[in-house]
Parts: structure tokens; sequence; C-alpha cells
């Protein structure tokens, strides 16, 4: 077989789906979730078990997902580097599929983050970088940890609170129609600004909601994709990156703009061969309402100091010149524990024109994920058309 | 003694813990390059040298980025908010602190508030903590 790019429209994505039930799911353990999920996306590629060669998961064991499913892999990835993770599993999928090492892959996300079933306990571990530098200071959870940054980026730039806030309510827009969002009601800058404190500057609803839920995707060539039922729907691996910084958030290179995010952001840009003009459609991982705003920074849709300004007057909202987190995003849709799987799930329904709220004639999604507490990142850029 | 996780050094951090218990912040510089850096590791993460050494250093910092948590982990068996930060020590590195001797309140905390660090005693190590230098 002769070796051809995994970026370029090469590798497509012919299955995707999310478990059947995400939101509050306390009668599916962590595995139920992944083989949920992955069944439905096999149904929908029109593939089966049988068909899979190559299998991908995050923190949960490959073997465990494959013997769930009754696959014997020739190919397997256990890259876990917190919640872009299945992102990267998509540009390793085409690369191993572009090489010959796999022709069918399943990517399998699962996670009861809310209801904790068949989940592994939390442990601390004393002896780490984090054990000894960061938790002794109370420094644990994601909103006391992931949130230290925001500061110095807000100030940087002039912004403050407020900006966070319209973070919010932009994206909150987009999930009051979708029945499978967790938070639902309008709300305002204020009203947003007075909810219950968290962990200054951030309030309740600039931090993620706490759900259960799973995704799958399937891989196949672009060559394979022609000949399965599937075909109409098939999403094109245009572009991809990765980058990792410390497992420490005080060790980033930068407070105020995540060299990972640049990185990993223009690796994908310069190996799908497209510019930001070309982007109809964005998902900026957001566990917390900080992100957006480095994200649409660092992977340069805007220029240093204009997120703030982006989200407020409105142009990531329907209608907007760039759609962002068009199901909701991670703080009012889902958001297990590890989001990457449900943003590159919006990226397929719309780039299909199957999205409870529809971006009309979109032909290309960017996807920026971020993985652990500033730790990593991944980037995708896909499309409906083949180049 | 604060109440909260402790730290357990590992051969490449016992000299930064010995350094706390002693009353002194220790950290250690590059001398091909002549940097500090922080975490403790045994070679240099800018230009890998291993020749390198601990030092005491100032304990002066600026307050760089922090939150108030207002919801302490539960391991800490308290509800009272933290100050939560990242201090740039004057010899360059970064690192993670708690703010004390100070008010939770985003008026007393302006970035890059002089600090000074103290060390506070959890289980049988030092935490470097820092509070408001005097000016
Ligand atoms: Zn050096």
């Amino acid at each position: 077989m002769a070796m051809m790019s995994p970026n370029g429209g090469h590798i497509a994505i012919v299955g995707a789906s999310e478990s059947s039930r995400i939101g509050v799911v306390p009668d599916m353990s962590m595995i139920q979730l992944h083989a949920d999920a992955a069944r439905l996306a096999l149904e929908d590629a029109g593939l089966t078990p049988a068909d899979v060669d190559g299998i991908a998961t995050a923190e949960t064991q490959v073997i465990e997902v494959a013997a769930m499913l009754g696959i014997r892999p020739r190919w397997m990835d256990g890259t876990t580097i917190g919640g872009c993770s299945f992102l990267a599993h998509v540009r390793h999928a085409a690369a191993a599929i572009a090489t010959g090492q796999a022709d069918v892959v399943l990517i399998t996300h699962g996670e009861s983050g809310r209801s904790w079933v068949g989940m592994p306990n939390y442990s601390m571990n004393p002896r780490g970088p984090d054990g000894q530098f960061e938790q002794p200071f109370g420094a644990i959870t994601p909103y006391s940890l992931f949130t230290l940054p925001a500061l110095a980026f807000l100030e940087a730039r002039g912004m403050s609170q407020r900006d966070l806030a319209e973070v919010v309510v932009a994206q909150r827009e987009w999930a009051i129609p979708n029945e499978r969002a967790q938070r639902r009601s309008a709300v305002t800058v204020d009203e947003v600004l007075a909810g219950p404190r968290v962990a200054y500057p951030f309030t309740r609803d600039m931090c993620c909601v706490v759900t259960d839920g799973g995704g799958a995707l399937v891989l196949v060539s672009a060559e394979r994709a022609r000949d399965l039922p599937s075909r109409d729907r098939a999403v094109y691996l245009l572009g991809s990156g990765e980058a990792c910084e410390s497992v420490l958030v005080s060790q980033m290179d930068d407070l105020t703009s995540f060299g990972s995010f640049r990185r990993a952001s223009a690796e994908a840009f310069a190996t799908a061969g497209v510019g930001h003009a070309d982007i109809d459609h964005a998902m900026f991982y957001d566990a917390f309402a900080h992100l957006p705003l480095y994200m649409l920074e660092d992977t340069g849709f805007v220029s240093f100091g204009e997120s703030g300004g982006f989200f407020a007057d409105g142009h990531t909202r329907p209608g907007g010149r760039l759609p962002v987190n068009t199901q909701g995003g991670g703080m009012s849709y889902s958001h297990s524990g590890m989001y990457g799987m449900f943003a590159i799930q919006e990226s397929m329904r719309q780039l299909r024109g199957e999205a409870v709220v529809q971006v009309p004639g979109i032909e290309t999604s960017f996807v920026q994920g971020v993985g652990g507490l500033f730790w990593s990142a991944a980037s995708l850029i896909l499309s409906n058309r083949q180049p | 003694m604060s109440i909260g996780p402790i730290p357990e050094p590992t051969p490449e951090t016992l000299a930064f813990w010995q350094g706390t218990a002693a009353g002194e912040l220790r950290i250690q510089r590059c001398r091909a390059c002549e940097n500090f850096y922080f975490y403790p590791r045994p070679f240099c993460p800018k230009c890998n040298s291993d020749e390198v050494e601990w030092q005491p250093v100032s304990g002066k910092a600026q307050l760089a980025s922090y939150i108030i948590n207002y919801r302490p982990y539960e391991d800490f068996q308290t509800e009272e908010p933290q100050i939560i930060a990242l201090v740039t020590l004057a010899e360059g590195p970064r690192m993670c602190t708690n703010i004390v001797g100070v008010a939770p309140d985003p008026d007393q905390l302006p970035l890059g508030l002089a600090l000074q660090v103290a060390f506070e005693p959890r289980g049988e190590q030092f935490l470097p903590v820092f509070k408001p230098a005097r000016s």
C-alpha cells in the first residue's frame, strides 16, 4: 500500500455518535458509556466491530474497550494527554491508516463524571510534581487550578471579569434550544457575575457543567469511505496538530498566551493548507470561560486583546461571522471531565448538516482542544468536502 | 500547624524541602546558562546541562496571578476562602503558593504586589507561602 498523508483529506471520519443519553445517567457505568457510543458510531458508519482493526481511547484501557466489544485490534493508541486526547487520537489514527497499520479505527470516550459509576477512585500522589508543588496549596480541583492564569490574561489586555461573563452569555444562546444541553436558560452578564462564587474571578456559570456521557468516532481512508453506506456523510481530516508544555500551571511559558495552543493550531493550519478565512465554524474547548478567549487569540482568529470584544459584539453567536461552541459548549451543553470528544461530535453534526442549531452552508470546522490544566493542546481542521 | 495535603519529598526535590525546613527558600541554578529554574530537576530544562547547584534566594516575589477559592478541597477541613496564587520570584522562576496575611479581597491583591516568603508547618514539612512585603 502506498504511503499517503494523514492530512489533506485522505482520511475520513465515517461514523460519529454520542452515547444514547448524556447528562445524568446513573444507570450506566463508564465502560458501558464507551460501548454504547461505539456501537452507535459503528452503526452510523455502516460497519460492525468485526470490521474494526484499530482502537484508541484515553484514561480507560484500550484493552478493556476492545474486549467489551469483541474487537481484536492490530493497532492501539492509549495516548492520555487530558481532555484533548481524542483530538490527538484522530491525528494518530489518520497516520496509522495512511501508513497501512490499520484500516478501520474506532475511538471511544466514556465517563461517569457526575454519577461516578464504574469509575476509578480519585487519589492524589503527594510525591508527584503536583502533589509537592500545587496540591498542598489547595490547587487541586480544576476550578482552583485551571483558573489560576486568568487574571494575568485579563490584566495584560485591560480586560475584566465582565469579559468572562460575555463568553458565557454568547454560548448560552446556542444551548437554549438544545434539549441535550444541561444549562438552557438565557442569562445576562450581570446575572452571570452575580451567580454563586466558585473561585474569584469565576462564578458558577463560568465553570463547566459536570455530566455523564460518552462518544465515539470511526475513521477509514477516503477511498474506503466511498464504498460505505455512510459515504455522503463522510467528514475529511484536512489538518492537525498537538503540543504540550508542563503538568504544573505555574510553569507555563507565558501565563497570558498558551504556547501549546499556538503551536498545535499553527501545525493544523499549515498541514491543512487553509487559512482562517476558510473556517466556517469553531469548537473551543471551554472547561472555563477564559479558555475560549485564550484560544481565539492564540489560534490566530483575532489579534491580541480582541477576544473579549469578539464575544461581546456577537460574532460567535447565531448569525455571527464565526459561530463558536454551537451546542452550548462545556459550560452549557455537557462536560464529563474530558470534553474533547463532545467538541468533535458537534463539528461532525454541523458538517453533516445535522446539528440542533445548524449553521447554514458550512464546509470547514476548526476544533481547538486543551488537555489537563494548561498541560497540552490538540487541533483539528475538518471538512465535509474532500480537497 | 495548617491542615491539608502533605508533600512527600523525592530524591530530586529533597534539598528544596530541607531548605524550607531550615527557613530558606532554595532553588536550583544552572552554572552553564546561569538561569534559576523551578521545579527541582537534576539538570537544566533550558540547556540540559547537569552542572546545576542549589542556592538560597531572596524570598522576594511579585504576585503574577491568583484566584480566591471559595470552595476549598475537603482535605483542608475549612470553608474559609483560600488565596491560591502564582508568584514570580525576584530571581525569575514562577511558583504556585498561598498568599497569607491579607484579606481575600481583590482590592487588596493587585497584580504585581510585592511579596516576601514565609514558612508554614504542614505535617513534617514546611510550605513556602507569601505575605505582602513591608514597604
Ligand atoms: Zn542551563
